[in-house]
Formats: structure tokens, C-alpha cells, sequence
């Protein structure tokens, strides 16, 4: 539905996006996640037309953005970072403004905007000015706006930014909602968003795309290199040494890296990283045994998406492992 | 309904549901109640000296009170023209509305050519609320309809000018007063760029005083209409449309 190849924008001094390049298929949920300023809206402004490419190239649903305008823009929905309303016009009449705007059929005009005021619920507030709704309002009516004229593809930017935490969660449920007829798009730097609604994850950094996958599939494949928390104390009456427990669990084969973290009540903690692949949870589990210390907790640290996002957006820790094949994955 | 037909629509509702619209008719009902007060007091105590010293034609009102009453209204249109045009882009750009238009499947010259439009038909309603006060001098008088026609149809091709102008300065700016104070500066240098002609007559000159927006709008309110004056007003607001097109494409590429 998406297809973007080497996509590059320059603006008179910096390179916004550089040699970006992903697809979307029909109907999918993409996660468009980076931190503030790593490209997001202007990759998003290209395939809405509002930015011609400096080079590369964008096709929305088989045309392209800077040939065919025109039957691109028919096909999305577009909701920016600031809902793009008229603080003078009533909802209904916004709507009506929009879809007339995206050419909807003037006899199926009316029909489509309560249909969508209904689905964003925004219905109850029709005959309200815009500008004296609150923020979740005027959140969903931008929505109501990107979705009236039924587009193929819907592109979201920060669709839950500034919101209430039940307003997101309600956002969050209407664009699942969207999901089986719409292909879409959505740029966040909120991780749990990203995990709870999408399918799919392209992770963008500095203009760059550096991780393309199915949100299962990257956690899952950080998670091969697996870390283990740990905590140990002494049997009563003898003492150990923080030192020398780092040296025991380093030397357990597979163990590729052993963190000391702060005590708690008197229990020594360490992080255990292992090699990819290798179980190494029963040989920690022995030989803290056989030293003969307490084990009192062992359990494995999944990498969440946060930290696999850090992980692959903080310049100093690319050079770990997981990040450098994600790279050349993506 | 055509693209240009729905932007148009749109800003002619935020003018009238705005205060901005009634705001304007107020002010140009006030001014040009008081030019035409002035215009038609003063015809009135001279056409009385004529008498009494004995003239036997009656002074023309076409010949006296319209060309002057329509020469001032441009004066108006000198204010009035940058309170309608600062918000046209300006606004747009700063609340981010913008961008709905530029995603719709629209063409950028359709959206400059609906908001020149709309703004030129709440100027013509201004010119319409001028127009009332003429209306008394065809309750006490029998003037010439014909010249008065003419002299509104100058106006307006000076109105659309000067909006077309304003609309370029508007696509460049995100702020308001900066849009509306360009717009005045340039309004007003094309206004008084004539006044050179009063002591050089070279080349430079006659070219600047071409360029003068309102030497065109004179023979419009003797009652003349002049192709070449028509074709400079037409020529005016193709450019200051032209300007607006480029702008908002460049907006695109720098934005």
C-alpha cells in the first residue's frame, strides 16, 4: 500500500531524512517511532504531499507523491501533530467543510460525517464552536476529519499526544477499531502505544530508519541475548565479597557480562548478560549453589521496547550486538 | 461542487460569522457617510453662490460629487484591504489549518483563487454599503447612472488588485501584523508613486507614475472606460495571484 525507497528530504542546512526506505502492506498497523526530531513528521508530510522528496521516491496505494498529487491525496487521511481545525466553525460544519474538501459525493456527504462523528464521538458536540472544545475533543474531531471521506490509507501523527490517560486509551481503541479497512500509519515516541496497537514497528533515528520489524519479532530477537537478575546473599555467619561473586558468575560458560547493581537489604545484586542463544539460568542457579551462598531471587529481564528503542537510538550502545544486526536487517 | 467553490464558501462564512465583516461595513458606512456629507454639503452651498451670482447652468452632480466621493472610496480600500488579507494565509500557516488544505485533493491555485474571491465579494459588500449614500442623489436629482457603474467597475479592478497583492504577502509571512503592515507599506507606495510626475517628466518617472495603482482608477470615475487601464488591473492582480502560487509552492520546499 506504502511503498518508500530511498527517501531523502533536505532542508537548506540539515538532512531531515536520509535514505529512508520501508512498505507497508494493506491493512497493517505501523508504528512510525522515533524521539522528537528524528524524521517522523517529514517523512509523514512526504507521503501526504505536503513536502515534495529532495530525493527517492513515495508511492501511496500505487502512485506516486510527486507525479500523481492529486489521486494520493484522495487516498489519505491526514491527522498532524495539531489537529488542523477552525476555531470558528461548529464540528458539523468542520466536517461537512472536510468532506467536501476531500470530495465526498454531495449526496452521501451528510450520511458520512455522522457516521464518522458517531464512530469518534464526537456526535454530542456537533453544534459546538471548536474552539471551546477541550483537547481530547478536538483530538478526535481531527480524527473525524482524517477518516470522513473513507480513505485507503490514514497517516497519524502523535494521535494521542496531550491527551488524559483514559482519552488515550479510547484514541488508542477507535484506530484499532480502524484498523481492518484502513492501512495505518502512526508516529509516536510513546512505546506502549507502539506494543499495544501495532503490528509493525520502523524505529527512525537522526533521518535514518534503524530497525524494521513485527513488534514480536524485535523483542523477541533482543530477548535471545537474555539478561538474568540476580540476588545472593551469605549463609549465616560468613561474609562474601561482591568481587568475588562477579568473578564466580563470570566464569559460568556463556556468560558474556556481569553487572553489579546497588545492594538491597543486605542482598548482593548483579544483571547477568548472556551470549545469544545460551541458556545459562541453571548454571548460574549451580554454581551459586556450590559456592555456597543464598540464592534468593533469579528470573529473566525481557527487554521491553524501551530499552530495545535506547538501545538502537542512543549513538554510544549501537555497537551492541543486537543493534548492529538490526541494522543490517532493516 | 468545484474545489474553488468550497474554499470560497468557507472564508466567506469565517468573514461573516467572524466580527471581521461587520467590523469593516461599520467603518467604511462611517467614512464615507462623512465624505459624502462633506462632498454633498459643500456642492450644495456652492451650487447656491453660482446662483445668486447669476450662473444659469445648474452644476452637474456626475461632474462633482461621484468623482470625488468615488475617488475617496480608494482611499478606503487603502485601510480596509490589509485588515481582509493579513489572515488570509497568515492564519492558516499559524494554527496549522493549512496543511488540511494542502492534503485535500485540491489544487494550490484553486485555494489562492477561492480566497481572492471571497475577499473581493466582501469588498464588492463594501463598495455596496458606499453605494447607499449615492442612492440619496438619485432621490433629490436625476444623475447619470452610467459613469457611477463605471467608476464601482474601476473600483472593484482596483480592489482586486490591491487584494491580490495583499494575498502575496500574506502566503509570506505566519504572522498577522507583519502580513497587514506589508501590505499597507506596499499599498501605500503604489499609491503615491504619481507624485514624482509633479516635478520630472524623464522616463524613470512616467514609468513609476504607470505604475501608480490609482492614476489607472481615474478615467473609471470620470465615467471612462479605457482598455489599457482594464488590462493594467487585470495584468496587476494575474501577478499578484502569480506571486501567491510561487510562494505557497516554495512554502513546500522550505516549510
Amino acid at each position: 500500500m506504502i511503498k518508500v525507497s530511498g527517501l531523502t528530504k533536505r532542508y537548506a542546512r540539515n538532512v531531515a531524512v536520509n535514505n529512508v526506505s520501508f512498505e507497508v502492506a494493506k491493512g497493517e498497523i505501523v508504528g512510525f517511532l522515533g524521539p522528537n526530531g528524528a524524521g517522523k513528521t517529514t517523512t509523514m508530510r512526504v507521503l501526504t504531499c505536503f513536502l515534495p522528496p529532495s530525493d527517492g521516491q513515495a508511492e501511496v496505494a500505487g502512485f506516486d507523491v510527486v507525479k500523481n498529487p492529486m489521486d494520493v491525496k484522495k487516498r489519505i487521511g491526514y491527522l498532524p501533530e495539531t489537529p488542523p481545525l477552525y476555531p470558528e466553525m461548529e464540528v458539523e460544519e468542520y466536517l461537512l467543510f472536510a468532506g467536501r474538501l476531500k470530495g465526498v459525493p454531495s449526496s452521501q456527504l451528510s450520511a458520512r460525517v455522522k457516521e464518522v462523528s458517531e464512530r469518534c464521538s464526537v456526535a454530542d458536540v456537533s453544534k459546538k464552536l471548536i474552539s471551546k472544545l477541550s483537547k481530547g475533543y478536538r483530538q478526535r474531531v481531527g480524527l473525524a476529519q482524517a477518516i470522513v471521506h473513507n480513505p485507503d490509507v490514514l497517516i497519524l501523527d502523535e494521535p494521542t499526544s496531550g491527551l488524559d490517560p483514559k482519552q488515550i486509551i479510547e484514541t488508542r481503541e477507535l484506530i484499532k477499531s480502524l484498523a481492518g479497512d484502513h492501512t495505518i500509519i502512526l508516529s509516536t515516541h510513546i512505546l506502549p502505544e507502539v506494543e499495544s496497537m501495532c503490528e509493525k514497528v520502523i524505529i527512525i533515528n537522526k533521518g535514518r530508519v534503524v530497525a524494521t520489524d513485527s513488534v514480536n519479532n524485535l523483542t523477541h530477537r533482543l530477548r535471545g541475548a537474555e539478561a538474568v537478575a540476580i540476588e545472593v546473599s551469605a549463609r549465616e555467619g560468613s561474609t562474601i565479597e561482591t568481587a568475588q561473586v562477579q568473578q564466580r558468575l563470570e566464569q559460568v560458560s556463556g556468560v558474556s557480562r556481569v553487572i553489579t547493581k546497588e545492594p538491597k537489604s543486605g542482598n548482593l545484586r548483579f544483571e547477568v548478560e548472556s551470549l545469544q542463544g545460551r541458556h545459562v539460568r541453571p548454571d548460574l542457579a549451580r554454581a551459586i549453589h556450590e559456592a555456597g551462598w543464598s540464592l534468593h531471587e533469579l528470573h529473566p529481564v525481557s527487554f521491553s521496547l524501551e530499552e530495545i528503542f535506547l538501545q538502537l537510538t542512543s549513538a554510544d550502545t549501537t555497537a551492541q550486538v543486537p543493534a548492529a544486526q538490526l541494522e543490517g536487517a532493516a | 461542487m468545484s474545489s474553488l467553490w468550497i474554499i470560497c464558501r468557507k472564508e466567506l462564512k469565517s468573514y461573516f460569522v467572524s466580527p471581521i465583516a461587520y467590523g469593516l461595513m461599520a467603518f467604511v458606512a462611517l467614512i464615507a457617510g462623512w465624505f459624502f456629507y462633506n462632498l454633498t454639503a459643500s456642492f450644495v452651498s456652492y451650487s447656491m453662490q453660482m446662483q445668486m451670482s447669476g450662473q444659469s447652468r445648474p452644476m452637474d452632480m456626475n461632474e462633482i460629487i461621484v468623482p470625488n466621493m468615488l475617488g475617496n472610496m480608494s482611499i478606503i480600500f487603502l485601510f480596509v484591504v490589509p485588515m481582509i488579507t493579513m489572515r488570509m494565509f497568515a492564519e492558516e500557516k499559524r494554527t496549522g489549518t493549512i496543511e488540511l488544505l494542502l492534503t485535500s485533493p485540491i489544487t494550490d491555485l484553486q485555494i489562492i483563487l477561492g480566497k481572492w474571491l471571497a475577499a473581493l465579494i466582501l469588498l464588492i459588500c463594501l463598495l455596496g454599503i458606499s453605494a447607499l449614500n449615492l442612492m440619496v442623489l438619485f432621490m433629490y436629482g436625476q444623475p447619470d447612472w452610467r459613469p457611477i457603474a463605471v467608476g464601482y467597475l474601476g473600483l472593484i479592478f482596483l480592489g482586486g488588485s490591491l487584494l491580490a497583492i495583499g494575498e502575496f504577502i500574506s502566503t509570506t509571512s505566519k504572522n498577522q501584523i507583519v502580513a497587514g503592515a506589508g501590505t499597507f507599506a506596499i499599498c501605500l507606495l503604489l499609491w503615491v508613486l504619481n507624485w514624482i510626475t509633479q516635478f520630472d517628466t524623464s522616463t524613470t518617472a512616467t514609468v513609476l507614475s504607470y505604475i501608480c495603482i490609482v492614476t489607472h482608477l481615474d478615467p473609471f470615475v470620470k465615467g471612462i472606460i479605457d482598455s489599457k487601464d482594464v488590462i493594467f488591473y487585470l495584468s496587476v492582480i494575474f501577478f499578484g495571484l502569480f506571486l501567491s502560487a510561487r510562494s505557497m509552492e516554495s512554502l513546500r520546499w522550505r516549510a
